[in-house]
């Protein structure tokens, strides 16, 4: 069983590399934008799974990103470069958790989820009333950022295999980072915050600092993953950093089983995929989201990984006797 | 500024503060006493306004909305605490939230399905749709003088229940020690169903009173949730007097941001927010139980 487990990362990572070769545009696309917001999951996840901090305000670090894009580019119909855009929207995302993670982390709860949310909405507010990213209609990107090193140009984002290629090393990149992070001491420290506070303080850590670090980390992850959801989009709008998509990435967090940097993985293609499933069968998807979310939770308290693992269980209690 | 546009900016902050009140104070004593984080509380407002839409335009009259409207909101709350909400006690905050996210989505969508995703007007009641002169050009609509007349008296009856009555004291108590309650052998379940109900009539309550000079529309409620968190982090989890002083205060800095900062106005309640934390973490009036 557990050599099934270990080869199953690998199985998918093939089949994702794989893809473009047999499937459609409509699927490319599709799978890059499951797997952008798989590594917005994952962000989450750093924080909800492995340090146990419910934030209910992560798209404000994925919305801005997004709107950095825009903003560094001279105008609407030039691109920018990828080399200046990215680390200044990365850059942005981790200054802006890192100021909401000051305040916030102060409580603790279900005070933490509270101002975690308010201060998000702070943001939306920013870009919603004034002018300065289009106000609540947002801006488009006609121009996908140039990726031009001198007069030699690597990856041209504007081909949809080759965004698609760049959102997978992403992915893959994101996933052993955050795999060797929690494997080092640093991640060691982040999961006895998440389990026991207080004997960490008593411990001698700072615990306050770990979660801040771990706050900012999460936020830049979660800009590196905004910046490519916006070239993908198109455009940006203040819904990007509403809360109801920070809602949104919890619910991929906690379908996929929080704790497990794969979990995200899964629950971000769950959710996308039972999105678009429910959206093509009524108009009324958001009622089916709504009860399938409360089933998920009274049921499946673990994730849907937890519902794998509890078959299994179950499965081998049974042929024990 | 000229003193009567200041006295109709003041009685806006009033009204909009005291109604933020009414929503916010079951918010606080949800948290206080069950330890539930509820998103859906917002949905009670919107769900509260639009009743009131419908039952006027049955009944002719907003007075003969608001009687039935109350009623069904506290059963409503009644038989929701008892399908899903007490069923999150024992679980984590993160499964609170997500539970009571979905059902913000169920409602939306029950809305959507039963009247539609359109603005809606309330009708004033005919006995109330006058308007006071205020210095020699401004008027001030009765109404909205009378929402938060209605609100100040809900909101004395709540104080009356929570400091005379037994079971303002058990509510209280609960506040403050949920455990030794239980201890003393008060039907807890039975309490906790009590004070959601109370909550949800509460914002629900709210939602009707206000639907006349707010209108009837989509997302109304998500709106007024995020601000009633932000009362609740002000005040202090748990503390209704914190509430009051926490809306009062959000409904002043709201509406005369608008007045003077008319792009910010939306940050500034949460920039209040932020000093706040800085200031006092746990709220201005966070009892200190350990």
């Amino acid at each position: 069983m557990t050599g099934v487990r270990r080869a199953l990362p690998w199985l998918a990572l093939t089949l994702l590399v794989a893809l473009p070769g047999f499937a459609g545009k409509f699927y490319i696309d599709l799978f890059a934008k499951i797997m952008i917001m798989a590594v917005f999951a994952m962000s989450l996840d750093l924080l909800v799974g492995f340090t146990g901090l419910v934030s209910l305000g992560h798209a404000a670090f994925f919305g801005l990103a997004g709107y950095t894009l825009v903003l560094s580019a001279p105008d609407k119909y030039t691109a920018a470069s990828l080399w200046t855009s990215l680390p200044l929207a990365v850059a942005a995302s981790t200054l802006l958790a890192l100021a909401i993670g000051a305040l916030a982390l102060r409580t603790r709860g279900v005070y933490f989820i509270m101002v975690t949310l308010a201060f998000s909405q702070l943001v939306y507010f920013v870009f919603h009333d004034t002018k300065l990213g289009g106000g609540s209609d947002g801006a488009y990107i006609y121009a996908r950022p140039k990726a031009q090193l001198g007069p030699w140009t690597p990856i041209d984002l504007g081909d949809g295999t080759q965004f698609y290629y760049v959102v997978l090393a992403i992915l893959v990149v994101a996933f052993a980072f955050l795999r060797v992070l929690l494997a080092s001491r640093f991640g060691h420290a982040l999961s006895g915050i998440r389990s026991n506070e207080q004997r960490m303080r008593a411990l001698g850590f700072d615990t306050y600092a770990y979660k801040l670090a771990a706050f900012a980390i999460a936020g830049a992850l979660a800009g590196v993953a905004g910046y490519f959801a916006a070239i993908q989009f198109g455009f940006v709008n203040p819904e990007m950093l509403s809360w109801h998509e920070s809602a949104n990435v919890l619910l991929m967090v906690i379908l996929g089983g929080s704790g497990t940097a794969f979990g995200a993985i899964v629950g971000a293609f769950a959710f996308i995929l039972l999105e678009d499933a429910f959206s093509l069968a009524t108009r009324h998807w958001l009622l089916l989201m709504g009860g399938f979310v409360i089933a998920a939770v009274m049921l499946l308290p673990g994730g849907l990984a937890s519902a794998g693992e509890r078959w299994r269980h179950r499965a081998t209690a049974s042929s024990d006797g | 500024m000229d003193l009567s546009i200041f006295l109709i900016q003041v009685l806006n902050s009033v009204q909009y503060g005291l109604t933020l009140f009414l929503v916010a104070s079951g918010l606080t004593l949800i948290f206080g006493i069950m330890g539930v984080i509820n998103l859906a509380h917002g949905s009670f407002y919107m769900l509260g306004a639009y009743a009131a839409y419908t039952l006027t335009s049955l009944t002719g009259n907003l007075f003969l909305a608001i009687a039935p409207g109350v009623a069904l909101a506290i059963v409503f709350g009644y038989v929701l605490e008892w399908i899903f909400v007490s069923f999150l006690y024992e679980r984590s905050h993160l499964q609170q939230v997500l539970l009571t996210y979905g059902l913000i989505l169920v409602f939306e969508d029950l809305r959507s399905l039963a009247v539609g995703d359109d603005v809606h007007g309330v009708a004033v009641p005919a006995a109330l749709s006058a308007s006071i002169p205020l210095g020699s050009t401004m008027t001030y609509p009765v109404y909205n003088l009378c929402i938060s007349a209605a609100c100040l008296v809900v909101a004395a009856l709540l104080f009356v229940l929570l400091r005379h009555t037994r079971l303002g004291m058990m509510i209280r108590a609960g506040a403050s020690n949920r455990e030794m309650v239980r201890s003393l052998g008060i039907d807890v379940g039975m309490l906790f169903r009590i004070v959601f109900a109370l909550g949800v009539a509460l914002a629900a309550f709210a939602g009707m009173v206000a639907a006349p000079a707010s209108s009837v529309y989509p997302g109304m409620g998500n709106q007024v949730l995020i601000l009633c968190f932000v009362v609740v982090v002000i005040g202090g989890i748990g503390s209704v007097t914190g509430a009051l002083v926490a809306a009062l205060l959000i409904g002043f800095v709201d509406t005369f941001g608008k007045v003077f900062l008319p792009d910010y106005s939306g940050a500034l309640v949460y920039l209040l927010m932020a000093v706040v934390l800085v200031w006092r973490p746990a709220g201005l009036f966070r009892e200190t139980t350990a």
